[in-house]
């Protein structure tokens, strides 16, 4: 595991950049959060390629519909949570409807923008988004994935929600052999008492919970599931029967995200017994991230403590 | 009425004061909201010392009057006043933004006594302020309602369903306050999204305009005065105002919406707050 940091939010916003100079079809609006999206670096070099509609979500994501329409590939900005709450009718009514080819990039998700508080968090758009006909979702984890996944979001046709964190986020995935693939989920560890599944900055809290799960004796597997939908039914399938027992881990609502998403395709197809690690059901608060994802139950001692009682179960 | 000169000259004192306070919290917990914070300072302080009928001892009085912080980011400012009116302990100051604090990054009205409501995403308070005027109506009580709200937040569109709705049901009990710095989050409302005559905008959907140096505390109260003998539609009164005002290196500049306070610029802020207090 390599020690070197860096946001995803920067990563994100050069990766951005990088794209809009190999393909001038690609356009980015903002609504009045560039700074914090980073959507600005791109701003700054193609300023004609680049809306900043002001505080204005909505009109947002409706023009950058229009933009599609015309046959741009439009990359909407803002914070997650205002993705989903003030964009949600155009995102809905406009893009998943008829298909429209618009990428969503949602930051500042789940309790990244931790000091900000719940009226900031998002922890309930994985659960939109994925109610949505024709939506791909993808959650990034680390740097490396937030490079690949924006450029695989650039090359796929159709609506996407690419989820975005601010956090400064450790390297954990190879680049050189990390093999990206929409839809296709990653097994990183493996093992064969039970299965992590983990999403977003929750990997890196699998990694972490494997390795103390290890020095118990107990062998779990870790799987990187980035797109929540389509969802990689196979690999999950596999991994229930070959381990037996499940722990989903994301910073999201338990209700409707990826938790429930492992749960819908393997309780028709391969039941076992699952524990879903994300926020009970309650808004957050303000503070430290990680000493809020800890008071929430998002870190690796939590999900040792599940994976033991999980095992209980099989 | 005009303020009486002793009302004036606590009302500037307690201004210096809250600034002096307001940057020495955020300095201490490294985040947080100062540029919006301080151009709210006479606008805030007016009201809560002068203007609205809100009681500490009693935080649920039906009659009380409704304040509405629109503007959310302002939290810090709205709490320094809330704390000297009594609504909680000086002590809780420090807890903001961290973990267990009853003080959240924004206003959080389950959390924090003097809150009414909460908010932070922008652009939904005036809704909410015009149901709380609705309300008033309908009980027969004749508080007021007043809503703060920053000038980039008047881009939401909602703000403008909510100005026409309150048109519309001739909501006299509510009154506006823009805080009108001509700045936002990533630069200036001329460079982001410009908002051409707010005031011919609000006259445009049924309002009455009152333009003011929104740094004045005599103008703020006179107008929110004149605001009162205004019967039959809403009004907004504009104030002109400079973000981050009172930290030369700060005023008008989007970069300090949100930036955490170094100790060189904290030192460099607290001289030059320290001469006006
Ligand atoms: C719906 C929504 N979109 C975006 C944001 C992020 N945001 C917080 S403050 C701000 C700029 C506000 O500018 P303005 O209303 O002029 O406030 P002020 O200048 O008084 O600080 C933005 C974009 C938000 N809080 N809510
Ligand atoms: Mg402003």
């Amino acid at each position: 595991m390599s020690a070197a940091k860096r946001a995803i939010r920067d990563v994100y916003g050069d990766t951005l950049a990088q794209l809009g100079r190999e393909n001038e079809n690609i356009v980015a609006l903002d609504a009045d959060v560039g700074s914090s999206s980073k959507s600005i670096v791109f701003g700054k070099e193609f300023p004609n390629r680049y809306f900043n509609v002001g505080i204005a979500e909505a009109n947002m994501v409706a023009m950058a519909a229009g933009l599609a329409t015309a046959g741009k590939i439009p990359f909407a900005n803002t914070f997650a949570a205002f993705m989903v709450l003030r964009a949600g009718d155009p995102v809905r009514s406009l893009i998943a409807y008829t298909k429209l080819n618009v990428k969503l990039a949602g930051t500042y998700a789940g309790l990244s923008d931790s000091y900000d508080g719940a009226s900031h968090h998002a922890i309930a758009d994985i659960a939109f988004m994925r109610s949505l006909p024709n939506m791909t979702v993808i959650s990034i984890s680390d740097p490396v994935e937030a490079e690949l996944a924006t450029r695989a979001a650039a090359e796929f046709k159709g609506p996407l929600y690419l989820r975005l964190s601010r956090a400064e986020v450790p390297v954990v995935l190879d680049k050189a052999s990390y093999d990206f693939k929409i839809g296709k989920g990653v097994t990183l560890v493996d093992g064969a008492d039970l299965t992590i599944v983990a999403t977003g900055y929750m990997l890196i809290k699998a990694l972490e919970a494997a390795e103390l799960l290890s020095a118990k004796g107990i062998k779990a597997r870790v799987v990187n599931i980035h797109t929540i939908k389509p969802i990689d039914r196979e690999l999950l399938i596999a991994c229930a029967k070959e381990t037996g027992a499940i722990v989903t881990a994301e910073e999201h609502n338990v209700y409707g995200g990826l938790g429930s998403a492992v749960a819908e395709v393997l309780s028709t197809s391969c039941p076992v017994p699952i524990e879903f690690v994300g926020i009970e059901d309650v808004f957050a608060e303000s503070g430290d991230y990680e000493k809020l994802l800890a008071k929430y139950g998002l870190s690796a001692a939590n999900i040792v403590a599940r994976a033991q009682k999980v095992l209980k179960r099989k | 009425m005009s303020l009486k000169p002793e009302s004036k000259a606590n009302l500037e004192r307690l201004c210096a004061k809250f600034r002096q306070d307001l940057i020495k919290l955020l300095h201490g917990i490294q985040t947080g909201h100062p540029g919006g914070s301080l151009s709210s300072a006479e606008i805030l302080t007016t009201l809560y010392f002068e203007k609205l009928n809100v009681d500490a001892k009693k935080p649920k009085d039906a009659n009380r009057d409704r304040f509405v912080l629109g503007k959310g980011h302002a939290a810090p400012m709205l709490y320094m006043i809330l704390a000297e009116k009594g609504f909680f302990p000086q002590d809780d100051l420090v807890t903001l933004r961290q973990l267990d604090s009853k003080l959240q990054g924004h206003p959080c009205a389950l959390k924090t006594c003097g809150v009414e409501l909460s908010t932070g995403p922008l652009g939904l308070g005036l809704s909410a302020g015009l149901g709380m005027a609705m309300a008033a109506r309908l009980d027969g009580l004749d508080y007021r309602t007043i809503v703060l709200m920053g000038d980039g937040e008047l881009q939401e569109g909602i703000v403008w369903e909510a100005a026409m709705s309150a048109a519309k049901f001739k909501a006299d009990n509510l009154l506006v306050i823009v805080d009108n710095n001509g700045v936002q989050l990533d630069g200036t409302l001329q460079e982001i999204m410009p908002m051409g005559d707010i005031a011919a905008k609000w006259r445009a959907f049924g309002w009455h305009v009152i333009d003011i140096d929104g740094h004045r505390v005599d103008e703020i109260s006179t107008a929110v005065d004149q605001a009162k003998t205004i019967k039959g539609q809403p009004t907004v009164i504009i104030a002109k105002t400079v973000k981050g005002k009172g930290v030369s290196f700060m005023e008008g500049q989007s970069a300090w919406h949100g930036k955490p306070i170094s100790k060189d610029d904290y030192e460099q802020a607290m001289k030059e707050l320290e001469v006006t207090l």
